[in-house]
């Protein structure tokens, strides 16, 4: 339970997902704060008026799949770093998932990574398509990664060689 | 004697969003720091805020408290003494200051106690060992002084500061190994929890510490489960080497000078601790004493900024008069209830419940 671990059910994030259908029209942002909180940066930050929180501030976010082009802002601006965009990679045995990114050094295109999933665990090593950093971000990287169709509903963010440390 | 309108004490989100707007509608007003920087626990928070963007939503701290620097060194009336203590108040709204070996009085028509609040200790044998910290340290090593507090931590607590040191320790490169939580549910947001959880580290709620040992300074921590009654359960004990511990128990409101002032205050837990009764303008029992942000209960830096940005419009409008004083007014405290929506802010509700007084100079 996510209130205990940290961590959402997969059966959850499948419910949740942007469906399969709209992602052959174009990417889509995926949403994950499932707690109310005090927070709206993601509706007011989506230049589509995609994301919507209905009546109080704390009310959770709503995606209209719809208006959502996948352009990537409210993945930067939301500060519990909750959104990524998912969209169809060339190679149809694979997705893109473009997420945010807070440590240095920052990987480069081309470059292998280590994917893990929501608990941390890891997934494989998987190849970094396009890295954006500008001034607008405001020091939230946006990454794009490309992941195999079989960890859609697993892949959470990445690892960075050792450089961490 | 040196006689303003008001001196505020404390110039972390709250003095300084007080400080501003008293002076911003025409008071004179002195802003005393012990510290010798302006910003309070702002200057520490490498993370982008939550709320709206009313209280600068997504920009990090550290750049609020920049924002509000700037915002306060534009007014004319206002007077900054940093390195400076405040004493003692006196019923005559004296107050007695201390600059390095200066000792200084200066009298105000009124006094805001913005002094915020300190973190609590969890008691464990070896809990003095060098390389366990609060998690207000840790920051300062960090985010300050761009010291790394060790090779790797066990974080003890997971609400909001935790969780976001534990995240600010993956950043520098710190090995976190666990948070641990003697609740059993995360307390602190979710989205904050999922960002750690995903970078591999176990959140163990349900589990505290049971000692730590080292021969000079921290090698290793004893962890084990708790029971429903938050005792430790016999045989359920787990090691864990590290060289730091950073602990994030909670935070009591600074409230002393409070009680020293004569202002009637009550225990409330939700609240962290000892807060004076205020109404609904912030104004404690004792007329013309206010308080804004931690120091009359913990809650979030963003509801500590507009908490200032309150009393000090309500001094304006006390001693002059501010001509769309309730529009501005109905604004903030609209933000304020936003802010307080929810779980955490139902909790934190109650407790203001308890503390909120009719109008007590009416
Ligand atoms: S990805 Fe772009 S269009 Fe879609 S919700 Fe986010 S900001 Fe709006
Ligand atoms: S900005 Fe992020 S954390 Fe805030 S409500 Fe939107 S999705 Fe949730």
């Amino acid at each position: 339970m996510l209130k205990k671990t940290g961590y959402q059910e997969k059966e959850i994030v499948k419910k949740e997902f942007p469906p399969l259908k709209h992602l052959k029209k174009g990417p889509k942002a995926f949403i994950e704060c499932y707690q109310k909180i005090p927070c709206n940066p993601c509706t007011t930050s989506c230049p589509h008026d995609a994301i919507t929180i209905k009546g109080d501030i704390i009310n959770r976010p709503k995606l209209d799949l719809a208006k959502c082009v996948g352009c990537g802002i409210c993945v930067y601006n939301c500060p519990g770093l909750a959104i990524m965009v998912v969209g169809q990679a060339d190679n149809p045995d694979y997705k893109t998932f473009d997420i945010p990114y807070e440590f240095y050094p920052l990987p480069n295109k081309g470059d292998r990574v280590l994917g893990l999933n929501r608990k941390g665990e890891e997934l494989g090593m998987f190849t970094v398509l396009r890295v954006l950093n500008n001034k607008r971000q405001d020091k939230t990287a946006l990454v794009r990664v490309k992941v195999p169709n079989e960890f859609l509903y697993d892949f959470a963010t990445i690892k960075v060689g050792e450089d961490n440390e | 004697m040196k006689h303003y309108d008001v001196v505020v004490v404390g110039a972390g989100p709250a003095g300084m969003a007080c400080a501003i707007n008293a002076t911003k509608h025409g008071l004179t007003v002195l802003l005393v720091e012990r510290d010798d920087f302006l910003g309070g626990q702002l200057i520490k928070q490498t993370h982008m805020f939550f709320g709206s963007e009313k209280q600068y939503a997504k920009t990090r701290g550290i750049d609020i408290a920049t924002i509000l620097k700037k915002e306060l060194l534009k007014q004319d009336h206002v007077d900054i003494m940093l390195d400076t203590s405040a004493l003692a108040i006196y019923d005559d709204k004296v107050i007695t200051l201390l600059n390095h070996h200066d000792y200084i009085k200066v009298k105000a028509n009124a006094i805001v106690v913005a002094t915020g609040a300190s973190e609590k200790v969890l008691a464990f044998p070896n809990n003095d060992l060098p390389g366990i910290y609060g998690a207000g340290a840790v920051q300062t090593l960090m985010n300050v002084h761009g010291v790394k507090p060790g090779k790797s931590v066990v974080m003890v607590g997971a609400g909001n500061i935790g969780l976001i040191v534990s995240y600010q320790l993956l950043q520098a490169g710190v090995d976190v190994k666990a948070v641990v939580e003697a609740s059993d549910s995360i307390g602190g947001y979710l989205v904050h929890a999922q960002k750690l959880r995903r970078l591999g580290v176990p959140i163990l709620t349900n589990h505290s510490v049971k000692e730590a040992h080292g021969a000079t300074a921290l090698e290793e921590l004893i962890i084990w489960k708790l029971d429903e009654n938050f005792s430790g359960i016999a045989g359920t004990e787990k090691r864990i080497e590290t060289d730091t511990c950073c602990l994030s128990v909670g935070l009591k409101p600074s409230s002393e000078m409070l009680r020293q002032a004569g202002a009637e205050m009550t225990y409330v837990r939700s609240l962290g601790g000892y807060v004076p009764y205020i109404n609904q303008n912030h104004e404690t029992t004792v007329n013309n004493l206010f308080v804004c942000g931690d120091v009359s209960g913990i809650e979030e830096a963003s509801s500590a900024m507009v908490e200032g940005f309150i009393v000090g419009l309500t001094l304006a409008n006390r001693f002059k008069n501010v001509p769309n004083f309730s529009v501005l007014m109905t604004d903030l405290k609209t933000q304020l209830k936003d802010l307080r929506a929810g779980e955490t802010g139902e909790h934190i509700m109650k407790g203001i419940k308890q503390i909120m007084r009719g109008d007590h100079h009416a």
